[in-house]
């Protein structure tokens, strides 16, 4: 094997030459399954935890750029070209912070929520397909429910750490948030089915190998609607309820000090990335691109690229929306996104079935049908839309223009 | 010889009972949620153990998601939660004497009953098995009716909360 083929399928061949390495040294094949499974997941989790240093770097400089300010720079500082060392900086000072626990807490809780947001956010990184083959630290039969499972978990670390922070704040955060959340995971799953259906699978390797067509080109209504709903989901503006630092100054994390406030403010980041990555495998069709047969790896740049796409988009929303009423919030939800996420569900279904009935086993013949039926659907709905603001105006002068008696 | 499954099994069998004994003995109501989310943690390790991954994370996604997550929005809207007073229930002998003789009968009834000498399933799980489950819940053949009975049931306990939660106009 030559040093081209070694690097072009370079994380399954270190895979394979550390484990053949340990078995040089005597160890029966369970032991070497395990340390090579360890030390693999050990860099998975390294990998989200420096990514993070990136892209809040990033986050502030497009932010910045946005509201017409600069965002980081170097000048006068040590910070480096463009102020890239700028996080580690931070970082570095965050975790020399000293801890400031409030009086009333509740000991045990209050420091387990941080511990478990983070260890939570990482963990959704196991199921993600970094590649064709091997690349990818376990392919799930079930890969995007355990995502889903995931999300439950990480609002169980927001109430446990708004309870017991013992503060209103604190509090009120915690029950946004979940109210949030729980709203939002309605339309998400219903749009989640979608790609499911269509893919057979709801393993993440399975949903990529699906995609000759992405699945944005192929049902673009369902991917918007997920896009909104995993907007909400990791709390990035215009859903930033659970911290709307300008009415109750940063919700259920308020009193947290140093590097547990840094615990928190670091799993919002990385499910920020990991949303972005599971969108990527559900619509944007993962790793696939040119050369990748050739070379395994490039699966890595291709999905991150993706990624970053939608990670730029999540930013773009921070800097430049408003942020939302929470009754405004829940209503879009339950009374637009989860009717619509079931209009979608049942139109996809019955479209697909007919393309199949009817002999279009074509890829994008397939895509094309599909593509006109959400086309028609979304026509539709913003028809429905136009009439009923339509008529909320009419409303409105009338009563403006009443005689009161 | 102790196998890798049983030191698994032994872990989450210990974290169900320890987060089940920590519901009824802690002193807070949110304590005792949370032990209770640490036992269907417990639970779902369990699943995962089965070889019955769906059924794993149905356990975090419903018990957890959803039922966990209620109980606690509960009790956090309960006035005074954050300082327990003295227990108000002092029957706790007889409590625990009624407790010990249901766990007794229960025992006896589940040890006298000959269903459990099955023996243990050989060779691989089935792949399809998942499968095989969402067709049952949809072919009115099998499991159909009740399915749909038990989602309007669910549906007129949604309502009911709805009417009762209702503020009066």
């Amino acid at each position: 094997m030559n040093v081209w083929q070694f690097l072009a399928d370079f994380f399954v061949n270190v895979g394979a030459w550390m484990g053949e390495l340990l078995s040089g040294w005597g160890l029966s094949p369970f032991w070497v399954s395990l340390i090579v499974k360890v030390v693999g997941g050990l860099a998975l989790a390294i990998g989200p935890l420096t990514a993070v240093l990136f892209l809040i770097w990033y986050a502030r400089k497009v932010i910045g750029r946005i509201q017409d300010r600069m965002g980081p720079t170097n000048d006068g500082t040590a910070a480096g070209p463009f102020a890239l060392l700028q996080a580690v900086a931070d970082a570095i000072k965050m975790l020399t912070k000293e801890f400031v626990f409030p009086k009333e807490r509740d000991r045990v809780v209050f420091l387990i929520a941080p511990v478990l947001a983070v260890a939570v956010a990482v963990a959704v990184w196991a199921v993600i397909p970094f590649g064709p083959q091997g690349m990818q630290f376990v392919d799930l039969n079930i890969g995007v429910f355990y995502v889903v499972a995931l999300a439950s978990l990480a609002f169980f670390a927001m109430l446990m750490a708004g309870w017991s922070s013992h503060n209103k704040y604190a509090n009120l955060g915690a029950f946004r948030a979940v109210s949030m959340i729980v709203s939002y995971e309605i339309p998400q799953m219903l749009a989640l089915l979608v790609p499911v259906m269509l893919a057979g699978s709801m393993g993440m390797q399975g949903l990529v190998r699906a995609q000759e067509v992405p699945f944005i080109v192929m049902v673009p209504v369902p991917a918007l609607i997920y896009f909104l709903a995993m907007t909400a989901e990791v709390g990035r503006l215009p859903f930033e309820q659970a911290e709307a630092d300008a009415e109750i100054v940063a919700g259920y994390f308020v009193e947290y000090s140093g590097m547990l406030f840094g615990a928190f403010y670091l799993a919002e980041f990385i499910n920020n990335l990991s949303a972005s990555f599971v969108f990527t495998v559900l619509f944007l069709g993962g790793w696939r691109g040119p050369w990748v047969e050739q070379a395994p790896v490039l699966g890595l740049v291709w999905i991150s690229l993706k990624a970053f796409l939608v990670f730029t988009l999540l930013t773009f929303f921070w800097g430049a929306m408003p942020r939302l009423r929470i009754d405004h919030i829940l209503g879009f939800s339950w009374k637009f996104l989860t009717p619509l996420a079931l209009v979608m569900l049942v139109v996809v279904a019955l479209v697909d079935k007919a393309v199949q009935a009817a002999g279009l086993t074509s890829p994008w013949g397939r895509a094309g049908w599909l593509f006109l039926a959400n086309a028609a659907v979304a026509l539709v709905t913003v028809a429905l839309l136009y009439r009923a603001e339509r008529r909320q105006q009419a409303a409105r002068e009338a009563r403006r223009f009443a005689i009161v008696r | 010889m102790i196998t890798v499954q049983q030191v698994v099994f032994a872990l989450f069998a210990v974290l169900t009972l320890g987060g089940a004994i920590g519901v009824v003995a802690a002193r807070k109501l949110f304590h005792a949620a949370l032990w209770m989310v640490l036992a269907f943690f417990g639970v779902a390790g369990l699943y995962l153990l089965l070889e019955a991954p769906f059924f794993a994370a149905l356990q975090l996604f419903i018990y957890i998601g959803g039922i966990a997550v209620l109980t606690v929005m509960a009790i956090m809207v309960t006035r005074g939660i954050m300082k327990p007073k003295e227990p108000v229930f002092t029957y706790a002998i007889g409590a625990a004497g009624t407790a010990l003789a249901f766990l007794v009968m229960l025992g006896l009834f589940i040890f006298k009953t000959p269903v459990w000498d099955v023996a243990a399933p050989t060779g691989e799980v089935d792949p399809n098995g998942l499968r095989a489950l969402g067709q049952a819940l949809v072919s009115p053949s099998a499991y159909l009716l009740p399915f749909e009975v038990a989602s309007v049931l669910l549906l007129a306990v949604l309502v009911g909360a709805l009417f009762i939660a209702r503020e009066k106009e």
